[in-house]
């Protein structure tokens, strides 16, 4: 299973902000689409980092005026992408071993989707629960040619 | 009280619903539906085929006649007194959104992905050169198929892909006649198999045996055939530096076992069977070449390294080094993609129904389009096993609960379940019910059970026609067109 397929069901709208924007606009942007992360972009809508809800939280413990600040100011900046073809398998790895909670996904240089964690766990709980369903539908159907499920 | 005021799902005014396609996405979803509680649902399953059950019957292999054991459970499901089938009845020919919206309240559409990615290299369509899905319908009695004609005269073929599906094909034209037999295999493709002089085949990897595709019972599976000597070049099986890094920092038991098995065939020796299935791995092909009557006589392939991309996969980079291989047929298995449906929003990029979750989008809105729904291959893209889209299904059906209790259903000028069969039947008169499928699949088993096969398939649509006596003499009967 490649990364694709989570893209797949998940519309065509990346949310996103420029690295000028205000901490204010970015938090309103996380609540209005109900997401965890924005991917900052260039004019060019190449991604240059990720500002996430717990970027924003790390600075509010530390600086009480944090609204007027610029995105730039705290997002990562050290990205790490992915490309719509990779495996998910090993990506999950990458994400778990790094502590990755979202990973813009790059296509020929443009952003085409983001994932998270939650994303990566759904679908590799379904590519077990699949692989499950189908071994058993091998191991139980019966001589007669009847399949009983569990 | 009037069916208009009571709730939808009630008994008084069952939740309609359309799905169209009845592969496993289909049934599943039908599944979900019927477990729900406190609801009552009609569903309409509608398929292109006269036949239900998607790729079990078209696509799986006719050698792997368990798997298709899931039938059974799909039969329970169409014997739920709430589901009705439509066979030969198809969205865009027979039936448009439009109509679908005018008689249920939600739709889902579950049509798979049915075409072969191209390779994108020059002599992709000399002859001689196929999709492998077109092969594996051939093979599979699909009535579209079934004229298709596969040069098996050569000696020599290159298998593009190593998923499954490349595998099925390899495994397919390796076994002997008397191993053929005993499957469900369509006739006409067991003629040609017989007949067949192929001797060498190649199924070539792009990337190295701990990326293949394919899965452990899969590549296994083939040091068991009759007919053929599995063999593997030392220097493809060996585990490049940077596969064995990747496991020694995520060890995984399936990796580590199908390196194992794809080494054991690099340290076999060949037992002298008629045909040989030679297995390669980081090459991919760049061209192929024909003769002056313009068919294949080779594959050109480059040699593949793998490099480390920063999200820590392991990407094939092409080498300088090419070499070219002498064969007669090419079978592409890149990947499969999905068909617009008519009427329906379609996301390019991914080749699949424009959607979140399940929910079909509107193209400009980006919101989801009231009561129209997506599961499966033409949901997600064609990944996992066909268990997969247990839990995909679910995930819509979910999305359809949620919305109909919010009450976001579309609402239909028609909730009437005889009427609608009434507009089907004008449309297509020669449906075919699921009673229908119930005597056809008895035809087929019975005349497995006399020549010893477990089914003898109905591959032409005339032929299913006639056995049901709907059409005698080329004319339709007079019962087919009352209302």
């Amino acid at each position: 299973m490649n990364i694709a397929s989570i893209l797949a069901k998940k519309g065509t709208e990346v949310f996103t902000a420029r690295p000028e924007q205000s901490l204010r606009e970015a938090l309103s942007l996380l609540a209005q689409h109900n997401i965890g992360a924005l991917v900052v972009v260039d004019e060019v809508e190449r991604p240059v980092g990720l500002v996430s809800e717990r970027d924003i939280v790390r600075e509010a413990a530390r600086n009480g005026q944090l609204f007027g600040a610029s995105v730039a100011s705290i997002m990562t900046c050290d990205l790490i992408v992915a490309g719509p073809r990779e495996d998910l398998n090993s990506v999950a790895s990458i994400m778990t071993a790094r502590r990755i909670r979202h990973l813009p996904i790059v296509d020929e240089d443009k952003l085409v989707g983001i994932i998270s964690i939650g994303d990566v766990m759904k679908a590799q709980r379904d590519e077990y629960q699949g692989e499950v369903d189908t071994l058993q539908i091998q191991v139980l159907s019966g001589p007669t040619g009847t399949a009983r499920t569990g | 009280m009037e069916s208009g005021y009571a709730r939808i799902g009630s008994g008084l005014r069952p939740l309609r619903v359309a799905i169209v396609g009845a592969g496993p996405t289909g049934f599943y979803a039908a599944d979900h539906l019927f477990a729900q509680e406190d609801l009552t649902v009609e569903i309409d399953m509608f398929d292109r085929l006269p036949t239900p059950y998607g790729l079990v019957r078209g696509g799986v292999a006719p050698d792997h006649q368990k798997i298709k054991m899931v039938t059974a459970i799909f039969d329970r499901i169409a014997g739920h007194p709430g589901f009705r089938f439509f066979g030969r009845v198809e969205l865009g020919r027979e039936l448009t959104v439009e109509d679908l919206r005018a008689h249920y309240h939600q739709i889902l559409y579950a049509t798979g992905a049915q075409t072969d990615r191209r390779m994108g290299i020059p002599g992709e369509d000399l002859q001689g050169s196929h999709p492998a899905t077109e092969f594996v319908a051939w093979y599979n009695g699909h009535p579209d198929y079934c004229d298709r004609h596969f040069d098996l005269s050569v000696e020599r073929v290159a298998i593009v892909g190593v998923g499954n599906v490349a595998i099925d094909v390899a495994r397919i034209l390796c076994r002997t006649p008397e191993e053929l037999a005993a499957t469900d295999i369509a006739d006409h493709a067991l003629e040609a198999l017989r007949q067949s002089r192929i001797r060498e085949i190649y199924l070539l990897g792009r990337r190295g045996p701990a990326q293949a595709a394919f899965t452990n019972p899969e590549i296994n599976e083939l040091g068991e055939l009759l007919g053929a000597d599995v063999v593997v070049p030392p220097e493809d099986a060996a585990l490049d530096e940077l596969s064995r890094a990747a496991l020694e920092q995520t060890p995984d038991r399936a990796t580590t076992r199908k390196a194992e098995i794809i080494q054991s065939y690099a340290q076999g020796q060949a037992t002298g069977k008629p045909r040989r299935l030679t297995v390669r791995f980081l090459v991919a092909p760049v061209e192929l070449v024909g003769d002056d009557e313009g068919k294949v006589v080779a594959v050109r392939l480059v040699h593949n390294e793998l490099s480390l991309t920063p999200a820590g996969t392991l990407q094939p980079k092409a080498t300088d080094r090419y070499e070219e291989l002498p064969v007669g047929l090419v079978f592409r298995s890149v990947g499969y993609c999905g068909m617009p449906l008519p009427g329906v929003p379609f996301n390019e990029r991914w080749g699949v129904i424009l959607n979140e979750h399940g929910r079909v989008l509107d193209p400009d809105s980006h919101q989801p389009r009231v009561g129209e729904y997506t599961g499966g291959w033409i949901k997600r893209g064609p990944s996992g096993v066909m268990g997969t889209n247990k839990p995909d299904a679910l995930e819509t059906v979910e999305g359809m609960m949620e919305d109909l209790a919010a009450g976001r259903t579309l609402a239909p000028q028609v909730e009437d379940a005889a009427a609608t069969e009434r507009m089907i039947r004008q449309r297509q008169p020669l449906y075919f019910s699921y009673e229908d499928w119930h005597r056809l699949d008895e035809i087929e088993l019975e005349h497995g059970r006399a020549a010893g096969r477990p089914r003898v398939k109905f591959t032409r649509v005339d032929e299913m026609l006639t056995a049901l006596g709907k059409v005698r003499g080329g004319r339709k009967l007079a019962h087919d067109w009352a209302g």
